[in-house]
């Protein structure tokens, strides 16, 4: 192979209906407004977005998928951060 | 089917007694319907049959544009070309999304795109059949789309997660392709005695190799069973050929063609169509180089990526001194 490859960038789309931006995929371009070039002809073809958010893929951090029990288990077992802990009896009305 | 023959372990399915301890782990995760993600333990084996089945795939979705490009410039209508592009088109993003699932395995693009041009990956014997009239563009939906998608909807149910979510959008976009191919068929169909002859011959020369997209049959794929365990391959390649052909049986009643096969035949016992099986050696000789366009494709391929060459180095060339240049003016 002669020359670099285009770094590979991931690609968050803002759906029509005001929700948050979501990761819908990867793809290789050489700077930003490349990408989102790239991603406006990849990933919106059929209007799946309002607006397009890129990031190059070696700038995310992310979690280890070996920590996944000291992360998240210690949330498993408190059930009180969930409304349907606390048991309100009907009489005291709509709640 | 896109991933046909695929053989990278050489190796049959792995008794469950003669597995490691993270694999009985690994396989224990994929029984119980867990998602396999980039950064999660794999077993060599599962990494490297995935990287040759996707890259197969994304191989395919490219090459697949070939056939159809030939028609493009020369489409019969201003509508039907405006559709034959959007499909086209389609299938270069389809590879995209397919080349950058295998990338999260530690393959780059570039890297799979050399072993296609120099051998190493193959991509779908049904590519390397010349589109000789207008009428196989109807054949090619029709058909060709046709078994891609039966093949495709179970895979978004695959143990890997990249390939399903990239399996979820495809089979999303592609149902337009095999309704836009029968509707050319219709046309055609509908059209002067001519073009009913056309829409036939096109039928007869894709029929069998449409059946050959799924692969050889069960008795003769070697690598099934340990591909189905890991959930890479969800259906046989019979029951799927099965499948294609119950369901396409009744659409060329519906256009009034003949399926070129004598011995078609409904099956009251099976509840199936009974049909003749595609010539396995003509299936050898294409998949491995000697089909009728195989070198046609491959010379395609090369020039496009000799001529791009200058692009993709200009390209990071200028993004690198537009950079320079922001960073200098800071």
């Amino acid at each position: 192979m002669s020359s670099k490859e285009w770094p590979l960038w991931e690609v968050f789309i803002r759906g029509q209906h005001g929700m948050s931006h979501r990761h819908v995929g990867s793809l290789h371009a050489v700077d930003a407004e490349h990408a989102i070039k790239n991603a406006r002809d990849v990933y919106t073809r059929r209007n799946e977005g309002v607006s397009i958010w890129v990031v190059e893929a070696a700038d995310i951090a992310a979690s280890s998928p070996s920590e996944k029990g000291p992360m998240y288990d210690p949330a498993r077992d408190k059930v009180y951060r969930h409304p349907t802990f606390y048991d309100i009896p009907d009489d005291a009305g709509k709640m | 089917m896109y991933a046909q023959m695929v053989k990278s372990t050489g190796k049959g399915l792995v008794a469950r007694e003669d597995m490691s301890f993270e694999d009985r782990a690994f396989q224990d995760r994929i029984d119980a319907g867990e998602k396999i993600e980039p950064k999660d333990y794999m077993p060599d084996g599962y990494r490297r049959n995935l990287i040759r089945q996707i890259g197969q795939h994304a191989h395919s979705e490219i090459v697949g544009q070939l056939p159809e490009g030939n028609w493009i410039t020369r489409a019969p209508t201003l509508e039907r070309k405006a559709n034959l592009l959007a499909k086209v088109q389609d299938e270069a993003g389809h590879g995209l999304y397919l080349y950058c699932a295998a990338e999260t395995l530690g393959v780059s693009r570039d890297e799979m795109t050399e072993m296609l041009l120099d051998g190493r990956m193959k991509y779908s014997s049904i590519f390397n059949y010349p589109t000789l009239t207008w009428a196989d563009m109807g054949a090619v939906g029709w058909l060709v789309d046709g078994a891609a998608i039966m093949n495709q909807v179970p895979l978004q149910r695959t143990s890997y997660g990249p390939y399903a979510r990239a399996m979820v959008r495809i089979c999303k976009e592609e149902s337009f392709h095999q309704r836009q191919g029968f509707h050319i068929m219709m046309a055609m169909v509908n059209g002067t005695a001519d073009q009913k002859r056309m829409a036939q011959d096109a039928l007869n020369r894709f029929w069998y190799p449409a059946l050959m997209m799924f692969g050889p049959s069960d008795k003769d794929s070697v690598h099934s069973a340990q591909s189905m365990a890991w959930r890479i391959k969800m259906n046989t390649n019979d029951e799927l050929r099965q499948k294609f052909v119950d369901e396409t049986v009744p659409q060329a009643e519906y256009l009034g063609l003949t399926i070129p096969d004598d011995d078609l035949q409904w099956n009251e016992d099976t509840g199936h169509y009974d049909f003749t099986e595609p010539d396995w050696a003509e299936f050898f000789e294409v998949i491995s180089g000697n089909g009728p366009c195989n070198v046609d494709r491959l010379n395609a391929r090369q020039k496009a990526w000799d001529d791009g060459a200058w692009v993709r180095e200009a390209m990071v060339a200028h993004a690198e001194k537009k950079a320079a240049r922001k960073q200098a003016a800071e």
